[in-house]
């Protein structure tokens, strides 16, 4: 299980531009180093990160090994209606952490 | 091994020959005792000071849902513990009355749960046990160490004082040479620092994780190339005891960020 802080404004005023912060707790092992009798630690990496908001996407990224453990992500929008913002991350083997914030807009 | 020169170096200082006797502790003044994060960069502060971004926030949220949670046992921490933990990292390691053994925070949190919940112990560093003790150790940010050193806690304190005292490893250095006579003197690219444990459990850069004072404890021996003691010895208990009472006055910072 991992766990995800996210930080979205609870309101703000349309046209606003918001900022939004997403950090989630996750090895993120290159894949390039080895354990303590020499055997290779496998990757294990996040792949892609996705935001929605009210279903449209208005951020994505995707991670690579050099990517530090526990990563944050922040980046700004534009509020423009009431509704929700979906973050997703999805790592190498498909599986999917997701978190979801409201934001009231006036 | 790029340590490795520079404590040799160290080790060939004069007056560092090896003691026949039992060293003699040398003290901090009482108002130059400096937590680990003035050693810090300015952006590594900021990372700590930063009430979201701080990685280590990531272990208290993962810890107070555990708290409050009744998936392995009726008894959650929270059904007894119902108004929190505040100031009682600061108060550990103590004795504990019932059995009169010295528990640190994770030991303590693992007593709770084999005696109250009938649960198994956790291991140390899990990420469960990591998360609680990060939790509960939040809640006394800001508040000074306060430990009893003395009465029954004394032979616990003395044994911790002798193993910080006491030279070992390949390089033959005590704690105290390098955290009490050469603090903030360059070891490469590292500032030593006094080596207090009032940020722990801490997130380390160099581990990319949360982990325990015994972590570091680990790490510190391993450094001088001694043989490190296992998670939870009563040595090590003890040595968290002198740290404490040693820096007794300073501010929790858990979950602080280190390098």
């Amino acid at each position: 299980m991992a766990s995800i802080r996210l930080a979205v404004p609870e309101t703000a005023n349309q046209g606003d531009v918001i900022e939004i912060k997403a950090l989630i707790q996750h090895e993120m092992e290159s894949g390039f180093r080895r354990g303590s009798r020499g055997e290779a630690i496998p990757r294990d990496i996040i792949t892609t990160f996705e935001c929605t908001y009210n279903g449209k996407q208005i951020f994505s990224a995707e991670f690579y090994p050099a990517i530090a453990a526990n990563p944050i992500l922040t980046f700004h929008t534009i509020a423009t209606e009431n509704g929700t913002l979906v973050f997703t991350w999805r790592d190498q083997n498909g599986q999917i952490w997701s978190d979801e914030a409201a934001i009231e807009v006036t | 091994m790029i340590r490795a020169g520079l404590l040799l170096v160290l080790a060939l200082a004069p007056g560092c020959g090896r003691a026949d006797q039992t060293p003699s502790e040398k003290t901090l003044e009482k108002d130059d005792i400096r937590s680990g994060y003035t050693f810090l960069t300015a952006d590594t502060q900021a990372l700590q000071d930063d009430d979201f971004a701080n990685p280590g926030l990531l272990w208290v949220d993962r810890g107070q849902a555990l708290f409050q949670s009744t998936a392995e046992s009726e008894a959650s921490c929270a059904s007894c513990h119902a108004n929190g933990l505040q100031g009682v990292a600061a108060r550990y390691p103590a004795l504990d009355t019932a059995s009169g053994a010295l528990l640190n925070l994770e030991g303590r949190i693992n007593s709770c749960r084999t005696e109250h919940q009938g649960l198994p112990s956790l291991a140390y560093e899990s990420d469960q046990l990591l998360a609680l003790t990060a939790y509960v150790a939040e809640q006394s940010a800001g508040m000074p160490a306060d430990v009893q050193t003395s009465g029954a806690a004394n032979a616990a304190y003395q044994q911790g004082r002798d193993y910080f005292l006491t030279r070992r490893g390949q390089f033959n250095l005590s704690c105290q040479q390098c955290h009490t006579e050469n603090w903030g003197k360059q070891l490469r690219g590292d500032t030593l620092s006094q080596g207090h444990g009032n940020g722990f459990p801490a997130y380390r850069l160099e581990w990319q994780s949360l982990g325990s004072l015994q972590r570091r404890l680990r790490d510190c021996d391993t450094g001088v190339r001694a043989e490190p003691l296992p998670y939870g010895s009563e040595t090590y208990i003890a040595l968290e005891l002198y740290l404490a009472g040693r820096s007794q006055g300073l501010d929790l910072e858990s979950p602080a960020v280190r390098r």
